[in-house]
């Protein structure tokens, strides 16, 4: 540890920038896996069971298991985006044609840097967030730069110069935009809780889950369970967001073909489809940090108090290793639960129409999250006087 | 035509919010999550063929061996996609079966035109042929899908028969009570 910080910042900050690239693909790839296993148990089907590596198939038990579940599917299938020719239509913009997707990747990739996925605690003996940049804007930074990526949508739809891409990425931006008010109104409860009156203010995601990882009533309590509405909110908001359904008004391929990736192939349609699953990664990551407690266990019964339990017990327990892996853990649980839950929606309800979504996200939404808002106000102004 | 008016209750608010109905379809989905697959693997697990199915249309042998088929060439006339072609052949002299007299040379049934209707089935004046089990046909070449005569009887094996129609006609003509 102490070694990796004395390398150059550049050096630290390019390991870093890797391993967010390395962790988020394969994750990526995973989850489409996932969905499509998912998608095949909801239909009462098998899925892809079939491809395997050749020289692997003689391996007993792992390999068919593996093989059953698809894993190699998923190789086989990323390999071929690479190999697989890239056409450029003759129509589009070129320049913003290539770009859409690359733009598509970096708010997908540079918010997961803000997100904590664990604690452990110093050898100072102080709780450290396990993070790439503990930066104060926190939650402030995931909103500003996740929402960037509805231009990476506007400009695919634009370059491509055609109508039903076109049509998709102005549906898609739209209901970006409204949903978005609902969002963020929907987290403020959150943090006129978290920022105690006098103390100094903070949006940091670590900061959040500190105020739900205490002992006691209040702050032991999950804020999911504190503020229910808030946290349904922010949920629906979330999938209008990652263009999920019921809200895909992006793709909704049943009237817009494909929306806005209508005219993409290969690795550039890939890249869309990565920044979708991490976009949606992101957001379990941070629904669960703000509503769910984070990378405490259960509620009332923070990871700390777990990790000072088992080190009676069990002599490395209380090594600053153990419980990183171990917040982490229950951490990455919790987020793979809401990824399911992601899914799961998506197999189960049809799609909104494009004027319900609009009606859903202005006449009821905003309206809920505003009246929460000032519910919540009033009542942490009564708890904390 | 009566009219029937049909009242629609006006919906509770808690439909309306669709949670109720989001959270019912949850349960049904998860319940089939849950559940074995409803499908079959297909080439290693095979569905069970119902009787009377009509598959690749074959040709079938009689109890004691003899080839049905007497080359009429009826199928070939009336099969609607000309999928049929036969070479009519005559049995030899010293055969056992001399008396049936006619045999196919060739029999070939090209599967890229056969369109499965078992009309060839319908109108064989033999019962020689039949559209049997057989539902999966491959192959890479055009000249792989035509069934030649060999491959059809393979296919096709051999059929109980009710009326031994040539046996009968010849032992009555060998006792001289033919009565045609
Ligand atoms: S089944 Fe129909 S199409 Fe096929 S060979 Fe017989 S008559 Fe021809
Ligand atoms: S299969 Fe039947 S109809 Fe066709 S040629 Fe032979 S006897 Fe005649």
């Amino acid at each position: 540890m102490d070694f990796f910080f004395q390398l150059p910042l550049w050096i630290q900050g390019a390991v870093k920038g890797l391993a967010v690239i390395a962790v988020l693909f394969p994750l990526a790839a995973a989850c489409s896996m996932a969905e499509r296993k998912i998608s095949a148990w909801i239909q009462g089907r098998p899925g892809p069971n079939r491809t395997v590596v050749p020289w692997l198939a003689g391996i007993p038990i792992i390999i068919p298991f593996l093989q059953r579940l698809g894993v190699f599917q998923l190789a086989a299938d990323g390999g071929k985006f690479v190999f697989k020719e890239d056409v450029v239509p003759g129509h589009v913009n070129k320049l913003y044609f290539i770009a859409a997707p690359i733009l598509a990747m970096i708010p997908a990739l540079s918010t997961i840097t803000i997100v904590p996925f664990g604690a452990y605690f110093d050898s100072a003996g102080q709780l450290v967030p396990l993070v790439l940049a503990n930066v104060d804007i926190g939650l402030l930074a995931v909103l500003a730069i996740s929402s960037l990526g509805v231009y990476s949508v506007i400009l695919a739809g634009w370059a491509s110069n055609s109508k039903y891409p076109f049509l998709g990425s102005i549906r898609a931006s739209a209901q970006l935009i409204s949903y978005e008010l609902s969002m963020t109104l929907s987290v403020l409860p959150v943090f006129l809780w978290v920022n105690a009156p006098g103390g100094q203010g903070t949006l940091s995601l670590f900061a959040v889950v500190q105020a739900q990882s205490g002992t006691g009533f209040f702050n032991g309590l999950w804020l999911g369970i504190w503020m229910p509405v808030s946290a349904f909110i922010f949920l629906v908001a979330l999938f209008a967001e990652t263009n999920r359904q019921p809200f895909d008004m992006a793709e909704s391929e049943a009237d817009l073909v494909g929306g806005f990736h209508t005219e993409y192939g290969a690795f550039k349609w890939s890249l869309f489809f990565v920044a979708e699953y991490a976009h949606m990664i992101v957001g379990s990551g941070v629904f669960t940090l703000l509503f769910l407690g984070g990378w405490n266990p259960l509620p009332w019964i923070p990871l700390t108090r777990v990790v000072h339990g088992l080190s009676h017990w069990i002599s490395f327990a209380g090594h600053p290793l153990f419980m990183g892996v171990l917040g982490v853990l229950i951490f990455l649980g919790k987020v793979g639960f809401f990824i399911f839950f992601f899914m799961w929606i998506r197999w189960t309800l049809p799609r909104f129409r494009y004027d319900q979504i609009m009606k859903l996200g202005w006449q009821k939404l905003l309206p809920l999250a505003i009246g929460n808002l000032v519910f919540y106000a009033l009542l942490i102004a009564l708890i904390q006087k | 035509m009566a009219v029937i008016p049909v009242s629609r209750k006006p919906l509770t608010f808690a439909e309306r919010t669709y949670i109720p109905q989001i959270l019912g379809g949850l349960r049904i989905t998860f319940a089939r999550m849950i559940k074995p697959a409803e499908t079959m693997e297909y080439p290693e697990q095979r569905p069970e063929i119902p009787k009377n199915y009509r598959g690749v249309p074959t040709l079938v042998k009689d109890p004691n061996g003899r080839e049905k088929c007497v080359s009429c060439q009826l199928c070939e006339f009336v099969c609607p996609p000309k999928a049929i072609r036969i070479t009519p052949g005559e049995i030899a002299p010293d055969s056992p079966t001399a008396h049936v007299e006619k045999a196919p040379q060739a029999f070939d049934i090209d599967m890229l035109r056969c369109i499965y209707c078992g009309l060839c089935q319908e109108v064989c004046p033999e019962e020689a042929i039949f559209l049997q089990n057989q539902y999966s046909m491959t192959g890479l070449t055009r000249a792989e899908m035509v069934n030649h005569k060999d491959r059809l009887y393979e296919l096709g094996g051999t059929l109980p028969d009710q009326h031994h129609k040539w046996d009968k006609k010849k032992a009555a003509e060998e006792h001289g009570s033919a009565a045609h």
